[in-house]
Formats: C-alpha cells, sequence, structure tokens
C-alpha cells in the first residue's frame, strides 16, 4: 500500500529526462567512453570493469522469435556461442556443437532494454538513506554522472532481470533539474561495483527536465526559474557559457555540455507537453545541439511530424496519465499514433516495479492502436522495448536485436510475450545464463535480501 | 456538442450527491432490460469461463447468466448477438481515491488527503465525491463500475470514512456512505502518529477507548484486558485504565468530538475498519486487536508479508485487500513482498481481492489478476486460477465491502453492472465495448477519448485543430 494516493504517485516520481542521439555505433570497448576526458593515469576514468560471464554454445530452436527489428520467424533457431549471436533463421539452421533448447510453444526476443530507469540511485528500500537520484541544489548540474550515485545491490535490478527480462538499462539522473547530469548505461548483470555493471563502449546521455518539476523546486526555493521562461532562460544561457568553454581549466559540468555539443553525448529530455518538445527542439537548434529522445512525451501524439523529422524518439509510458497538471491529456492512443506517424517509440518505465512489465505496457499500447484500426505486427511492437531503446541509447549496434554478430543478451518466454499470461524462462546476457525459472540457483539476490525474510523467493 | 459538457459543473455535483447521501443502490428507473446471447460468460464467482453463453438482466438486476442452454425466456427483450464477446460482472475497485481529485500533482483540485485538517476520523467522503471527475470516467470506460473511495491518512492515522460508490454517469455516484474507516498503523502510522509504531498503537487503543466512553450507549462488551489470572511470572499486564469501562476519559481527551464520535460505529462492528499495514509482525498485532475489541470488523489492506502469517490471517477470518505484484522491498516493512503473496494467500484460506491503491491506476487491475494467472506457470511460484483472478476483482472485494451477492457477480438478484469486452478481460488491450450500472447502458467517452478523436489525424485541415470536436 506504498502508494496510496494512487493516481497521484507518478507525479512524486517521476523524475527524468533523456536524451536520444539515434545514433551510436560503437564498439565494445571499456577504454573508450566517449564524452569522458581522461584522467591523470591517462584513462577513461571510471571505465567499465564489466566482463561476460561464462556461457554454453546455445540453440533455441523450435520458438517463435521476435528479432526486435520487424523480424518473426515461426520455428525459428537461434544460435549464440561465445558471448555473441552466430546465427538467426529457420529450422535448417544446423545447430551442431551447439546445446539445444526446445522452445517449441514458447518465444524468443533480444534482452528487455529500459531506455529510462532510477534502479541503483532510487533504490529500495526507498528510504531517505537511498534518495540519490537529484542533485536538487541548483537548476543546473551537468557536472553530476548517475554512476556516482548507483548502488548496485539496489534489489530491482534483479526483479528486473527475472520477471521483465531486462538485460541493459540506463540509469538517469532526476528531474528536479533543468540539467540533471549525465546518465550511466548498464548490462543488468549482479556486480560489486557500478564499473563492473558498465555497458561496455555505451555513450553517456545527459539528462534534461522541461516544465513543472524544476520551476516547482527551484520557484519553492525563491530562486530561478520559477516559471517556464524561466526554464528556458537558464537553459538557454547554459549553452552558451558552454558554447564559449575553452577547456583550458577543466570544467566538469562544461565538460558533458561540450559533450553533447560534440555529439559524443545524447540528450534524454523528460518533457510531457507537445508545445513544450517544441521549443525545446527549437532550443537545440538554435543552441547546437540534438535531442536523441523525449521522455515520458505524454503528449507526443499531438506532434508525431514534428518528432518523425526532427529524428526524435519518444520514451513513454503506454496509460499513465493526470497524476500531475503536464500529464493531463495522457492518452493510450500516444504509441499507436506516433507509429502512424512514422516516429520512433520506446516504451520505458521510470519505475521499479513498470521495468518488470516492459512488454506488457508495449502490448497495451498496441492494443489500443488496434481499436483505431492500425494493425501494428507483434515484431515490431517488440522493437519499442528491445531495439528501439538501444538505437535511442546509443548501443543499437551491439544489442537490441537479434542479429549475428551482437551481444547474445536473449529472454526465452514460456509464451507469447505480449500476452499477460508469459514470464521470462530463461535470459542470457552476453550468452551467459543469467537467469532460469526452472533452477532457482540461476536467481541473483542481492546482499540486502540476504537473511531477510524472503531471501531466494521468486518475487 | 460534447456530452461532457453538459455535464453538471463540480460544483452542482456536490450539492446533489450531499443531497442523496445515503440514499443509494438501483435507480431502476432508468434500468434496461438487458439480454445478450452469443458470449463468453464469466460471472466473476470463482468458476471458469462458458463460452455459448447468455446473459438476461431485467429491471436493474440481474436475473440468468451461464450456458446459452439455460437461458430463461427473455419475455420479449430482444436478444443482442454478442458475436463471441467475453461479459463479466463490473469490476470492484477497493481500495481507491476516484472521484476525490482531479489531477492528483494538483494540490487545488486534490481532496484525497487532509492533513492541515483538525479531524481525521470524522472525515466523510460522501458529500465530495465528483462523478464528473475524468478518472471516473476513464476508469467507467475501463469496465470498473464500483469502487471504495476514501480519503487518506494523513494528518492522523486515521483517514476518515469512506464510501461506496459506483461509477455511473448521473449524479448520486454513493451508493453507500461511511462504508468503512481507515487507520494506519505500520510504518508510516508510526511516522504520522510521532515518530514510532508504538506511538501509532497507543493513539488507536486511545481512540477507541475514547470512542467506547463518549456515552453509555457506545459501550461496547467483551473488554478484555482486565489484570490476567494467571501470573506470567515477570509480565506486567496492561494497567486496567487503559483500556474497557475503567478507563477515564476526564482530562486526557486526545480526539475530537467529531473524531470520537465517527470512531463509535468502529468500535462496534457496526462500520469496517480497513487497517492499512505490510509487516508480517504488524499484521499479527492488528489480528490480536480482535482479543482486545471483539467487536472490530477488521480487513487488511495491504499485507505484503500477509504470506508469513497466512495461516493467523486465514484462523483469524479477516480479509485482505492485498497488493497485487508488489516485490520489492519498498520500505523495511515489505522485505518479504513476492508476487506470489496473493497465491499463498488464497492457498491458505484467506478471503483475498486485489488492491487498486497499490498501482499507478485502478483501471489496470484486469491486467494485474491476469499476471496473477502468469504465476501459475512460473516454478515456486503461487498465483490464482482464472477463475480466481477475475474474482479477485469481482465478487471478493464486494463480499469485503459488504456488497455480497449484489455486485461483481452475475448471480441473480445482483446489479445489473455488465461489460462487455472485445477479448480474454485479464489479457492485455481487451477493453469494455458496452458497459453496464445497475442495468443502465453507461457513456465511454471521456477528456482522453475527445483528444484521441482529435490527434486522429495531425494534418493540417482548414481550420486548427481547437475547431475539431
Amino acid at each position: 500500500m506504498k502508494r496510496f494516493a494512487l493516481l497521484a504517485c507518478a507525479a512524486a516520481m517521476a523524475v527524468s529526462g533523456c536524451s536520444t542521439a539515434g545514433g551510436g555505433s560503437g564498439t565494445a570497448s571499456a577504454s573508450d567512453a566517449r564524452g569522458a576526458a581522461l584522467g591523470a593515469d591517462g584513462r577513461v576514468p571510471y571505465a567499465s570493469t564489466y566482463q561476460r560471464y561464462p556461457g554454453r554454445p546455445t540453440a533455441l530452436v523450435g520458438a517463435t522469435v521476435f528479432d526486435g527489428r520487424g523480424g518473426r520467424i515461426e520455428n525459428g533457431t537461434v544460435l549464440f556461442r561465445d558471448g555473441e549471436v552466430v546465427a538467426v533463421g529457420d529450422a535448417s539452421l544446423s545447430t551442431d556443437g551447439y546445446d539445444r533448447i526446445d522452445g517449441a510453444g514458447k518465444f524468443v526476443t533480444p534482452g528487455v532494454i529500459d531506455i529510462h530507469s532510477h534502479l541503483g540511485d532510487y533504490p529500495t528500500p526507498s528510504v531517505e538513506a537511498h534518495s540519490d537520484g537529484n542533485e536538487a541544489t541548483s537548476p543546473m548540474t551537468p557536472e553530476v554522472w548517475a554512476e556516482h550515485s548507483v548502488w548496485p545491490q539496489d534489489p530491482g535490478f534483479t526483479r528486473a532481470l527475472a520477471n521483465g527480462g531486462v538485460t541493459a538499462l540506463q540509469i538517469l539522473p532526476g528531474s528536479a533539474n533543468l540539467t540533471g547530469g549525465r546518465s550511466v548505461t548498464l548490462k543488468n548483470v549482479s556486480a560489486r561495483t557500478v564499473q563492473g555493471m558498465k555497458f561496455p563502449g555505451a555513450p553517456y546521455g545527459m539528462k534534461m527536465a522541461c516544465g513543472e518539476n524544476p520551476k516547482r523546486v527551484y520557484g519553492s526555493k525563491g530562486r530561478m526559474p520559477s516559471t517556464r521562461m524561466g526554464n528556458f532562460a537558464v537553459n538557454r544561457q547554459m549553452w552558451l557559457d558552454a558554447q564559449a568553454y575553452d577547456g583550458e581549466k577543466r570544467d566538469l559540468g562544461k565538460e558533458t555540455l561540450k559533450g553533447v555539443l560534440d555529439g559524443e553525448i545524447l540528450i534524454h529530455n523528460h518533457c510531457y507537453r507537445a508545445d513544450e518538445m517544441a521549443l525545446v527542439i527549437d532550443m537545440a537548434k538554435e543552441m547546437g545541439y540534438k535531442v536523441t529522445a523525449f521522455h515520458h512525451a505524454v503528449e507526443a501524439y499531438k506532434i508525431g511530424d514534428l518528432l518523425r523529422e526532427n529524428d526524435i524518439c519518444s520514451a513513454i509510458w503506454a496509460d499513465w496519465y493526470g497524476f500531475k497538471m503536464e500529464s493531463y491529456d495522457g492518452i493510450l492512443e500516444n504509441a499507436a499514433l506516433l507509429q502512424k506517424a512514422g516516429a520512433c517509440v520506446v516504451i520505458h518505465s521510470d519505475d521499479a516495479n513498470g521495468i518488470q512489465r516492459l512488454n506488457q505496457e508495449a502490448a497495451k499500447a498496441q492494443a489500443a492502436g488496434r481499436r483505431l484500426g492500425m494493425d501494428i505486427p507483434d515484431a515490431e511492437v517488440v522493437g519499442w522495448f528491445t531495439y528501439n531503446a538501444a538505437k535511442a541509447m546509443g548501443i543499437g549496434e551491439m544489442t537490441g536485436s537479434l542479429e549475428a554478430g551482437k551481444m547474445a543478451d536473449v529472454v526465452l518466454w514460456n509464451g507469447d510475450p505480449l500476452s499477460v499470461y508469459s514470464r521470462p524462462e530463461k535470459v542470457w546476457i552476453d550468452g551467459a545464463l543469467m537467469y532460469d525459472a526452472m533452477d532457482r540457483t540461476r536467481r541473483p539476490v542481492s546482499d540486502f535480501e540476504l537473511g531477510q525474510p524472503g531471501e531466494g523467493d521468486v518475487k | 456538442m460534447s456530452k461532457a459538457s453538459k455535464r453538471l459543473s463540480p460544483l452542482g455535483a456536490v450539492g446533489i450527491a450531499l443531497g442523496l447521501a445515503g440514499a443509494f443502490v438501483g435507480h431502476a428507473a432508468n434500468a434496461q432490460d438487458v439480454a445478450i446471447t452469443g458470449v463468453t460468460v464469466a460471472t466473476g464467482d470463482g468458476s471458469e469461463p462458458v463460452e455459448n453463453g447468455a446473459v438476461l438482466v431485467r429491471g436493474g438486476r440481474v436475473v440468468y447468466a451461464g450456458p446459452a442452454s439455460g437461458m430463461p425466456a427473455t419475455g420479449g427483450v430482444t436478444a443482442v448477438d454478442g458475436q463471441g464477446a467475453w461479459v463479466t460482472p463490473g469490476i470492484v475497485a477497493a481500495v481507491t481515491t476516484l472521484g476525490l481529485l482531479d489531477v492528483g500533482g494538483v494540490g487545488e483540485s486534490n481532496d484525497s488527503s487532509a492533513r492541515n485538517s483538525p479531524f481525521s476520523a470524522a472525515l466523510d467522503v460522501a458529500p465530495i465525491v465528483n462523478p464528473n471527475s475524468q478518472h471516473i470516467l476513464v476508469h467507467r470506460a475501463a469496465g470498473i463500475t464500483r469502487a471504495a473511495t476514501t480519503t487518506s491518512p494523513s494528518a492522523s492515522i486515521f483517514g476518515g470514512q469512506g464510501a461506496i460508490i459506483d461509477l455511473g454517469a448521473d449524479p448520486d455516484a454513493v451508493m453507500r456512505p461511511r462504508a468503512f474507516q481507515m487507520v494506519t498503523l505500520g510504518e508510516q502510522g508510526g511516522r504520522i502518529a510521532g515518530g514510532s509504531r508504538a506511538a501509532a498503537h497507543v493513539l488507536f487503543r486511545n481512540a477507541l477507548r475514547e470512542a467506547m466512553t463518549l456515552g453509555d450507549d457506545a459501550r461496547i462488551p467483551g473488554r478484555s484486558s482486565e489484570r490476567p489470572e494467571t501470573d506470567l511470572g515477570d509480565d506486567v499486564p496492561i494497567d486496567p485504565r487503559l483500556s474497557g469501562e475503567y478507563a477515564e476519559r476526564a482530562g486526557d481527551v486526545l480526539l475530537t468530538r467529531f473524531d470520537a464520535s465517527a470512531l463509535v460505529p468502529v468500535v462496534r462492528g457496526e462500520q469496517m475498519l480497513l487497517v492499512a499495514v505490510e509487516r508480517a509482525s504488524d499484521i499479527r498485532s492488528v489480528l490480536a486487536l480482535k482479543q482486545e475489541f471483539p467487536r472490530l470488523d477488521l480487513v487488511l489492506v495491504g499485507a505484503s508479508e500477509g504470506w508469513l502469517v497466512a495461516q493467523d490471517i486465514a484462523a483469524a477470518g479477516v480479509p485482505v485487500i492485498a497488493d497485487g505484484l508488489d516485490d520489492l522491498p519498498q520500505n523495511f516493512e515489505e522485505l518479504a513482498a513476492t508476487q506470489s503473496n496473493i497465491g499463498r494467500l488464497a492457498a491458505a484460506g484467506v478471503t483475498v481481492a486485489i488492491n487498486a491503491s497499490a498501482m499507478e491506476n485502478p483501471r489496470n487491475l484486469n491486467q494485474y489478476a491476469g499476471n496473477l494467472v502468469a504465476l501459475g506457470r512460473v516454478p515456486g511460484a503461487s498465483g490464482l486460477t482464472w477463475g480466481q483472478a477475475l474474482a479477485s476483482i469481482t465478487s471478493v472485494p464486494a463480499r469485503i465491502l459488504g456488497l455480497e451477492g449484489r455486485a461483481g457477480t452475475l448471480s441473480r438478484g445482483a446489479a445489473g453492472d455488465l461489460v462487455m469486452w472485445d477479448g480474454d478481460p485479464l489479457e492485455l488491450g481487451s477493453t469494455p465495448t458496452r458497459v453496464f450500472i445497475d442495468g443502465v447502458e453507461q457513456p465511454l467517452d471521456n477528456h482522453q477519448s475527445k483528444l484521441k478523436e482529435r490527434y486522429l489525424d495531425i494534418e493540417r485541415g482548414d481550420l486548427p485543430k481547437g475547431y475539431v470536436w
């Protein structure tokens, strides 16, 4: 009963802001994280130390395969070994040398990816001592990095894996600030350190936020911004100052902003209202950066054309609405109408519970389209919580789809992932079996939960 | 042009709700007689759905729901061919704030708690439910036909007196005013009461004692805090002056007279007491209250760790409105939270409904119920059968709220609350195509449906979008 104020809860929690820059190729190397100045030791600071765990050469056979990019294969075969997808095809693929897993009646998708999470920086238990997502002491904090707040023992990571099939996720600072700081993209693999979870080669993102939150937080402190026009004024001056940064004396915040202006750091912009998104698009043009994704874009359906023309993804819930003024016009058809306009759809969570059901949220959004007479194929809808998310996080060339050479981030579902009756049965990350519903020893338990009631339970 | 614009202003609606509060149920005057055949019928009583079923509603009440072969004569009512649609009873949402707010984050529009009020238990939502609230319209379109709605504890551990409402498009939303009282006794209760659960328990006992002593006729029998006959060694019994008829009122009154009066029906067991509590040990303490106040009509709300004490809850015969899918240690009182909670409680014989207040919005009750079915296929997990899952959002919450046989079911004589769905009602995206409340077909349009229609086509037209309505 944590959320007694039913329809109000999201308002309090909804802090986010992301960017998407589409692009992002990136080779998986721990040493080339873009947008970070080298340290005194000549190395990338806080570099990923993630290493994949061992896995068996595996052949998933007989399942319906959604490849994440619109492809669907009945009675398909997915082969992976040494951490990579080797081949995806029909039943004619040879499985010699692979452990065969019978997927008859089951479904295979790429690992689920959440572009908007606060796991680790707003972890559970959500006590005050854990409130590390908003550096709400200045409306502009481009100098903070979410990874310095992430608690890798957040039990929420394990739920996202077991119930949601989540294999990668972007952790963002909150939305109290106009400019909230750098995001970090993680592999959803239990580790002792955040560096042990960092997705090798993922670009940084920077969180920005429109609208009510920044003006409320700072207006109530009697300082700028206290209005939407104040929001823009503060932002524009910040960009002007960043443009003038010469790098001679290091400035953490300006290094991040410069990274954005140089196209190395992707903007993830929390923004609900259509009119405000349109203003942000113009601000980006004025200042010379690109918005990769609008997050919580509940009114994106009103400007699908503008979003398509500017190559901006909308990261959205299926049905959250009405919890704050700027979410008043949320409708179930948001995703479908964006799809109709040819704009990019990403289903996100912003929530430690919602991240466990991104597939379900996508299915609800698909059904809303069906009622409009739009038949959005299941294989496209799977892309809303796999490839499209990866693309907008700049890791689309490494993961997010089942294609030869990509990371073997794979979910075997015990039924259609767009049905409420299905759950992940097995989840592989880089080819290693990290969750198995059939084997309770393949279920991570965070340090926090050891020795507690319910330790190791199904959850 | 717009139906919504013709509805009563919120101010007018409040006045009317006031006037009718207490009148209640089934203004069958507008009720249609409805006969539907060719549908899959699920009655909400825990049974599995029946294909090729039929439903008959007359005079606002259910006459028949079951296999078409058993359909009685419709008495001249023309049967509608449902063409394979599904029919269920309307969903019953407990606990909610439906009708009490427009926008959660907009304080001016939000009546769901009263942090700065001198009153707590006496708060009564009956006069303030707004049937024109968009949340009521949106949830009606999602197949929710009745709800328990209440203010939440904030200034005090007592939240106030909640009502049972219907979501019909008419002025008299309140079906049963003052149906229950709400109290929070766990972590939240401790914080509100002064910083400790101990303070919450003392405050609670003091409050009930003040209610008991408010007047002679308010005294309840069964006081049980006399000095125990058996000496338990070092145990110090509760001083009798802290409880029961020995308690003295003078000099230490903490409740306003209104609040104390509002708790009289609670101590008498005439009004349900919903107790928000999560931790296993807190649940045990709540169950133990029955020894001290034997007439309490307890319902647990939340109960994330209920499965750890399922046998105790079952033995006490206390029903639970339990969080459906919470599986995180959201705080230290929910360390053992698991999605299997409800399944385990049900298996232990507990009467358990899904708690609408533990989700982003209650219109997803059917999705949550479907998830509990999914758990049946996960090794080691406990879920519900499909029939049980539907019951957990229809007949079971209705029964817990004292509406057994009257709502949340398609049994004969129940209110004619029908929902026709375009598919399996527990499946993602299945949506009501028609909704009836008390046999009256309901409009399903609202702010959201109007927005959808306006923005179906975003091409520039001869006039701005503002003219499309």
